[in-house]
């Protein structure tokens, strides 16, 4: 099936949780990011649980702090 | 208040352009802008805000000046090492402009004090470089219903989103809780390229300016992101749905500032 990942075009397999999605595309820090799906947010904790069907558009929002002074 | 010719002359550029005018100068003489964090990111928003003509700038950060700032904090010179950041920040912004009245807040902003600090702006930057402090940045600019401008910056990357009451998430919308200590690299960890604090400080900047002045679309409701390596800017437009936000939502959670453990890097600006 043909989804969006940050803007992206991508084929993928068909029922691709996020959870997977997220290790597919080498996400940074997996534990920390903010997803969204179709403009919603993803609960965390629920990623495994969320199947993606053909046509979403997938977001991922980083933290992004910086941090030395 | 009339201009005088020298202010005339100064603000030319931005008189002659019909969103701004002499009604919109005079606006962003008349405005206050709160920076939090005189580092990478707050260095170029000083600049272009005083240069700007924003007739009273605050800025707050308890820090010193260190040289290895001075690879992307162009507020600051060599000769200012050592020196408070906000007296260093201060001094380059009066000696650009000296229509404009900064006011140093030398400490560390805490659930105690930024209340107090923030009341009296009409806009807020966070320059800040950790998360307890962009998450105490955002409760109370929700609390006291104030807009403000988040950005971050870390290797090539950076974002940036602005939180108007009542027109758009807010940072905690989308991110729920700072994470763990530790768990995300931070500049000193992990770099970052010196001119990333230009492009997006510039572009909070420019949010500040535009919000002062009532013109165009502000990014509320939308994170703007920046890959410099991919050379792509993206800006992601972010769920609409606030009502169960633990701070700007209907029934809100967190109704007093929290002060989270600072992670090793507890200074204030990047
Ligand atoms: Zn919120």
């Amino acid at each position: 099936m043909n989804i969006t990942v940050a803007g992206e075009k991508k084929e993928v397999k068909d029922g691709l949780t996020v959870a997977e999605l997220i290790v597919n595309e080498n996400v940074e820090m997996p534990d920390y990011v903010t997803v969204s799906l179709n403009d919603e947010f993803v609960e965390a904790g629920t990623f495994a649980d969320v199947a993606l069907k053909e046509g979403d558009s997938v977001e991922f929002l980083y933290f992004m702090g910086g941090g030395s002074r | 208040m009339a201009f005088t010719n020298e202010q005339i002359e100064r603000y030319s550029r931005h008189i002659i352009l019909k969103e701004v005018g002499a009604k919109g100068q005079k606006k962003l003489l008349n405005a206050k802008v709160l920076i939090i964090g005189a580092g990478g990111l707050g260095a170029p928003v000083a600049m272009y805000l005083a240069a700007a003509g924003v007739g009273t700038i605050g800025i707050a950060d308890a820090d010193e000046v260190d040289l290895s700032n001075l690879q992307r904090q162009i507020v600051h010179q060599t000769a200012d090492v050592g020196k408070p950041k906000v007296q260093s920040a201060k001094e380059t912004m009066e000696a650009m402009n000296p229509d404009v009245k900064v006011i140093t807040y030398h400490e560390f902003i805490s659930s105690e004090n930024i209340l107090d600090i923030i009341k009296d702006y009409d806009f807020i930057i966070d320059g800040t470089d950790n998360f307890p402090a962009k998450f105490l940045i955002n409760d109370a600019c929700v609390m006291a219903k104030k807009p403000f401008c988040h950005a971050g910056i870390i290797r090539f990357q950076g974002q940036l989103m602005t939180y108007v009451p009542g027109k758009g998430p807010c940072y905690r919308c989308v991110f729920k809780n700072p994470p763990p200590k530790d768990a995300v690299p931070t500049c000193k960890q992990a770099g970052v390229i010196g001119a990333m604090g230009g492009v997006i400080g510039s572009l909070q900047a420019m949010e500040a300016v535009k919000y002062i002045l009532g013109v165009g679309d502000l990014l509320t409701g939308y994170l703007l992101t920046y890959d410099a390596l991919k050379m792509q800017f993206r800006k992601i437009k972010l769920p609409a749905d606030t009502h169960n936000c633990a701070v700007c939502g209907d029934h809100p959670t967190i109704t007093e500032l929290i002060d989270y453990e600072q992670a090793e890097c507890d200074g204030t600006g990047l």
